[in-house]
């Protein structure tokens, strides 16, 4: 007999139709932004990791001399490395460590053994005062001829650059949804407050406080933002599943990473959640705010 | 009936007073203004009739008193406090002591008869088991009992106003207004609902009832307020208990 509804008549309220229907929208661009901004994030920890703290400097055989003369190449090559500022330590391959790179895309280590392959310094460096790249590049090439240091790096540098951009675009998206989505709901909360201001006149006199007319079209934001949270969610999983399949089947060493795991699951899953609670929140302070000008 | 301006001088400690308007104007707009210097004491458990013509500013004049709107110009105390100081936050404070029967009824149709006279329990946060135990008993009495969980537009314009007053009345209010509140009703429930309001004053409930009723104002006696062109005039009932109105 005493069921608790709401005092005000949200049952014919246009915003009921409206508000799901926009956050719900929000709610997908919202997750596709940050599933995007995730995947990026996954890739630059993986370069990231990849460049740091090592690189590789090839010093390219030269058919006209002694092995004598490779080997002291090799040597002056090390020794530069090792005066460089940042270098912690300088290796050079070994022929045994060199075929085992290779092997698994020319198979044969006898084949192996006639090629004219280049010879691989290892170079640790440090990861908090790196070395001067290009500096070092430009003595190498000038003090020892074939030396040179890999340029993977230089173009790692650049994607990792451009992912950098990229995820910082995604995250600015994700921030415009969230606005956009706190806009809807303050103008769709002041429409309803224009709405029901007859009714909220009549709680007035009766002895509402503000906060209590504010809980009401909180809770009524809250209920309506979580129905527009679960559709808007329902319809993005089903695109992430899509892409996460097609990126897979691409087996490529880049886009291996973009599957995600529980644990994206996880924080994907805290978008719908936090639009819900947003279009709360924002519904609360606009009724608090409107009707601390009403007498 | 002599008009009785003896009181007009006569000062009450704030205390004793519930309602205190001192040179109270009132305009909408740009307009003429409807109340002109009011100025009137009501004492708390006096028993009130404010009459006038229809326009004379009745329903303006208890708006003020309900804090619906402020005045333009002059000062009004209600039990004690300064309305024209106080702060926003401290209205609900103040409504809840305050009972008000609208000519308008002005009911929430989409809520039960029930949760329409629960109104003002609930905004105040008293507890659901309170409720349901005081509120079916009052609608009873008022003679709704089997409306509880009927909604208003299903209902008489009569069943309306005996909700209104019983919302009005739910939470023994320190004043009780009430705006043409046996209008719609026969004599019968007219008297019914009087001696309702009778027994809230005798139990300290200040009463102020605007109405047009003559035969209704002879039979019980009370003092009555007069608005007449924007001024008021207070005249005596035969009932001298609650003749202390005036200032």
């Amino acid at each position: 007999m005493f069921r608790r509804r709401a005092d005000l008549p949200f049952d014919h309220d246009a915003t009921a139709a409206f508000l799901p229907a926009m956050i719900a929208m929000m709610v997908f661009l919202a997750t596709l932004a940050l599933s995007g901004a995730l995947v990026l994030d996954n890739l630059l920890d993986r370069w990231n990791r990849d460049i740091k703290g090592t690189l590789t400097v090839q010093v390219v055989p030269d058919a006209n001399q002694s092995q004598a003369e490779v080997g002291q190449r090799i040597d002056k090559t090390i020794r530069i490395l090792e005066e460089t500022p940042g270098v912690i330590r300088a290796r050079s391959l070994s022929d045994a460590e060199l075929s085992a790179l290779i092997e698994p895309w020319l198979g044969s280590t006898d084949l192996i053994a006639d090629l004219p392959l280049p010879h691989l310094i290892d170079v640790t460096i440090s990861d908090t005062d790196p070395p001067d790249l290009v500096a070092l590049s430009d003595r190498l090439k000038k003090e020892v001829a074939g030396a040179s240091v890999d340029d993977h790096r230089i173009w790692l540098s650049r994607v990792i650059r451009l992912a950098d951009g990229l995820e910082l675009v995604a995250r600015a998206i994700m921030t415009l949804v969230g606005l956009a989505a706190a806009i809807a709901v303050i103008y769709a909360t002041r429409a309803g407050l224009a709405i029901h201001r007859q009714s909220i006149e009549i709680l007035h006199l009766v002895g509402a406080r503000d906060g209590y007319i504010a809980r009401q079209y909180a809770k009524r934001a809250l209920w309506l933002g979580a129905q527009g949270s679960v559709i808007g969610f329902a319809l993005a999983a089903p695109v992430l599943i899509g892409l996460g399949a097609m990126a897979k089947s691409l087996q490529g060493g880049l886009l291996a990473e973009v599957s995600f795991g529980p644990g994206h699951w996880a924080v994907l899953a805290a978008v719908p959640v936090v639009a819900a609670l947003l279009a709360m929140v924002a519904a609360f302070l606009t009724v608090l705010r409107t009707l601390s000008r009403m007498l | 009936m002599r008009p009785d301006r003896s009181s007009s001088l006569r000062t009450t400690p704030s205390e004793a007073e519930i309602v205190r308007f001192e040179g109270v104007g009132l305009r909408y707009g740009q307009g003429a203004e409807v109340l002109q210097d009011v100025s009137l004491a009501l004492a708390k458990g006096s028993f009130h009739f404010l009459t006038g013509d229809s326009g004379a500013g009745k329903s303006s004049l208890l708006s003020l008193m309900y804090l619906a709107r402020r005045p333009t110009r002059g000062r009004i105390e209600m039990f004690g406090i300064d309305t024209t100081r106080m702060s926003h936050a401290m209205l609900p404070r103040v409504r809840r002591r305050i009972g008000v029967v609208f000519q308008d009824f002005r009911l929430l149709d989409h809520l039960s008869t029930l949760d329409n006279v629960a109104l003002p329990l609930r905004v105040a946060g008293v507890r659901e088991s309170e409720i349901a135990r005081h509120v079916p008993e009052l609608l009873n009495w008022v003679g709704l009992g089997a409306a509880l969980k009927t909604k208003p537009p299903l209902l008489s314009g009569g069943e309306k106003q005996r909700i209104a007053i019983a919302r009005a009345v739910i939470n023994r209010p320190d004043l009780l207004l009430a705006d043409e509140p046996t209008g719609n009703v026969d004599d019968r429930i007219a008297d019914r609902l009087m001696h309702l309001f009778i027994e809230l004053n005798r139990l300290g409930t200040t009463v102020v009832i605007a109405t047009h009723n003559e035969p209704l104002i002879k039979r019980f006696g009370f003092p009555r307020i007069h608005l007449d062109a924007g001024g008021i005039t207070v005249l005596p009932g035969s009932k001298s208990k609650t003749s202390e109105a005036g200032f």
